[in-house]
């Protein structure tokens, strides 16, 4: 399968586009620093923060399938190895198992081993093509799920840890609503900025000619497999940053949260959103999250799923390239008129 | 090339879509004064949807029989939904707590959700939880919330009777034990083996299988022949798997089993499994076929007010209603206030003793439930049925089964490899 991208990189901006780019981001940051203010807690860590980790997530894996374009299943796992490896050397309420490091000693070393997790499975991964990627990175997910069901030694089975909290800096409990969502934001907006940077690299360029033409690409000398499992390293990096986010944000980890369906949860956030630009995976993590909540209050309650698949349908059927896509062709349509210049 | 999605004009769409989020934000639904909010936890999607539908129902029985006021207050009733793990259950108790704005909880159904619910309860102090039908003991054995109630007994508690029963009138000596590999199935092997070892039975090996194990042959070839029974602490599909491939590969070992093992589907059996099914003790909350003018007035009332539910109630439906019937009784004693972080309304119902179709039940220390167990017997009923037959009630089991409390904490907690009696 190979995913229609557009090509999403840098156009050499005017000096008015510039400024209208900065008007705008510095708009969106200033709504998204305030949003809390006007919030309740529900609204400010269920929908507000956890719509930024699980963006996070997703963004691994729009940057993974949009830029490089493979489509991976196992961006949750790597979110969860970063999860189990920071309640494994960090506390949890396994003192046995737990080594009981400070944090800022467990946290890099989550984050490494969670990225390292991701580059050997880029490794496996980047060898095949289109649905065989797809497969082979859900098998990975499905099976490290179900290894941790069943080891006690390390993962401690069905049950998973318990008790994990994020450092307290300075007093402050970053649990707390306010200081967790501007937690989240923080790693979000890094997350985000550290996509668009990248993609604008010889790195992130040589990788967007890699995915529109990898055969090209090898016979001008580029090793094609080395910036797919690049890719993958990263990718890894960053859900494993969003996956730190979500054992906070549960004070858990279970076989259960890293099974086969939150991992399909992911592509369908990204897809929802589109996999076109890197805000799509955050748009279609607050659309999610949002039916996730709401949806049991539409409907009778044994039925709701149903309102979230029939709203994803309608989504995917009316735009195959998610709401970012609609966005797109509303705006471009308004501004441009039929004629669109491309 | 495409545009950016920062279209020139979509200034004014971004804020457009900030002022909306906010306004939506704030628009948290108000609450007339004169009501009570109810959120209701279950299991409505997953494996255990079945199950968790049940236990809704047993809920609306409890409200349907209040007519829906309590302390002179109406009741509205919210709903939410788990899929049995504990970030899901968790998910849906912040939504209904922080959102809905519910004055009272009752959820959620499985063993490892109520171990989450009670250290979410810790953080929300003046919102009252009481327990669905969860039945991990830790849940108000070790750490308890000062807030949790719980007016269903445990798993532990529900194997009350059966260690004996086996070693003493069946008179088993060396069993094996195969049960999935969660919480739940640890305290109910938990409790069978308290008794089963203190009668001098030994147990010479367990086996853990996941949820949802569809292959039993590894376990089947290493169950030694030199045993005198099997007991089986499976659920739903997993005990009927479990009995085909026994039978199939030739076993004859007689089963003892667990609370939810012997339903409705593994009794509709037919052909060799019948007459191997006679016989098998288990023990339970309630007994679908007691004799009793109060349970059979429950099942009579359930089946009139859900003609499409489950022939009969299951335990679970059971133990939402007997969390409804306690939270109506609390809200009536304090005449429906709930001020002052609820605290009048704890107090009357850590102080509660009901009188349930099961018999009484009361709450300890811990707020957990004292309450009677059944041990039954699965016995050839009338029209070629098989049923569970009510062998003992056991009355009034607490939750540290009759043992002094130090010392049983002294067991430690119910885990894989414990406790041991090879």
């Amino acid at each position: 399968m190979t995913i229609a991208i557009q090509d999403t990189t840098v156009r050499s901006p005017t000096n008015l586009a510039l400024h209208g780019r900065i008007a705008k981001y510095g708009l969106l940051g200033l709504a998204l620093l305030a949003y809390p203010l006007m919030a309740s807690d529900f609204w400010i860590v269920q929908i507000g923060a956890q719509t930024l980790f699980m963006g996070t997530i997703a963004l691994s894996l729009m940057w993974l399938g949009g830029y490089g374009g493979m489509v991976s299943l196992a961006q949750l796992t790597f979110a969860g190895v970063a999860a189990y490896m920071v309640a494994v050397f960090g506390v949890s309420n396994r003192p046995d198992i737990s080594l009981g490091w400070e944090w800022w000693a467990a946290i890099p070393v989550a984050l490494l081993i969670a990225t390292a997790f991701a580059t050997i499975t880029g490794m496996l991964a980047a060898r095949t093509e289109g649905i065989y990627t797809i497969m082979i990175t859900l098998a990975i997910a499905v099976a490290f799920s179900l290894f941790c069901r069943q080891n006690y030694a390390i993962f401690n089975g069905f049950a998973g840890f318990a008790g994990l909290k994020p450092p307290s800096l300075f007093g402050l409990n970053l649990r707390a609503p306010l200081p967790f969502y501007y937690l989240s934001l923080a790693f979000a907006a890094a997350a985000y900025a550290g996509v668009v940077y990248v993609t604008r690299s010889t790195f992130g360029l040589a990788l967007q000619a890699v995915r529109d033409n990898p055969r090209r690409m090898r016979a001008i000398g580029f090793n094609v497999y080395a910036h797919r499992v690049a890719a993958y390293a990263m990718s890894g990096l960053l859900a494993a940053v969003g996956g730190l986010l979500l054992a906070w944000f549960n004070g858990r980890i279970s076989p259960g949260s890293i099974a086969a369906g939150p991992c399909i949860n992911v592509l369908v956030m990204a897809v929802l959103g589109g996999m076109v630009h890197p805000v799509g995976p955050y748009v279609g993590a607050l659309v999610f999250i949002l039916l996730q909540n709401f949806a049991i209050d539409l409907i009778d309650p044994e039925r709701f799923n149903l309102v979230i698949g029939v709203a994803f349908l309608i989504i995917v059927l009316a735009s195959p390239d998610g709401l970012v896509g609609l966005w797109q062709r509303m705006t471009r349509r308004r501004s441009e008129g039929p004629s669109s210049q491309r | 090339m495409v545009r950016s999605i920062w279209g020139v004009r979509s200034v004014r769409g971004a804020f457009l879509a900030a002022t909306m989020l906010a306004g939506l934000s704030i628009a948290a639904p108000a609450q007339a004064a004169d009501s009570i909010k109810v959120g209701g936890l279950a299991t409505l999607e997953g494996a255990f949807t079945v199950l968790g539908q049940d236990g809704l129902r047993g809920l609306e029985l409890a409200l349907k029989e209040a007519n829906y006021t309590a302390g002179g207050k109406k009741i509205e009733l919210v709903k939410g939904s788990s899929d049995a793990t504990p970030d899901s259950a968790i998910r849906a108790a912040r939504k209904l707590v922080e959102q809905d704005k519910v004055d009272i909880l009752v959820g959620p159904l499985s063993g490892d959700e109520g171990v989450a619910m009670r250290d979410f309860a810790k953080t929300h102090p003046n919102v009252t939880f009481i327990n669905g039908s969860s039945a991990a003991q830790d849940t108000t054995l070790r750490n308890p919330a000062p807030n949790f109630y719980r007016f269903n007994t445990d798993g532990v508690q529900w194997a009350a009777g059966l260690g004996d029963y086996s070693a003493k009138t069946k008179g088993y000596k060396r069993v094996v034990t195969v049960a999935e590999d969660y919480g739940f199935p640890y305290s109910q092997v938990m409790g069978f083996m308290l008794e089963f070892c203190k009668a001098g039975g030994k147990v010479a090996d367990k086996f853990w299988v996941p949820i949802g194990n569809k292959d039993f042959s590894s376990i089947i070839a290493k169950i030694p022949d030199n045993i005198n029974a099997i007991y089986v602490a499976l659920g739903g599909a997993d005990a009927t798997n479990f009995l085909t491939q026994y039978e199939q590969s030739g076993g004859d070992k007689p089963m003892i089993a667990g609370s939810i093992t012997v339903d409705q589907t593994v009794l509709g059996a037919k052909g060799k499994r019948r007459s191997y099914l006679i016989g098998t003790p288990s023990a339970g909350p309630i007994a679908d076929t007691w004799d009793d003018a109060k349970w059979k007035q429950f099942v009579a009332d359930y089946k009139k007010a859900f003609p499409d539910g489950l022939p009969s109630p299951s335990l679970f439906a059971h133990a939402y209603y007997l969390a409804g019937k306690a939270m109506v009784a609390g809200l009536n004693e304090v005449k429906g206030d709930l001020g002052d972080g609820e605290k009048k309304f704890q107090a009357a119902l850590a102080k509660l003793t009901m009188d349930t179709p099961t018999g009484k039940v009361s709450l300890d220390k811990n707020r957990q439930a004292v309450a009677d167990i059944f041990l039954t017997e699965v016995v050839e009923g009338p029209n070629n049925t098989l049923m569970n037959k009510v062998v003992k009630v056991i009355p009034q089991v607490n939750q540290t089964m009759g043992m002094d409390e130090a010392e049983f904490l002294k067991l430690g907690p119910a885990s894989r490899d414990n406790p041991e009696c090879r």
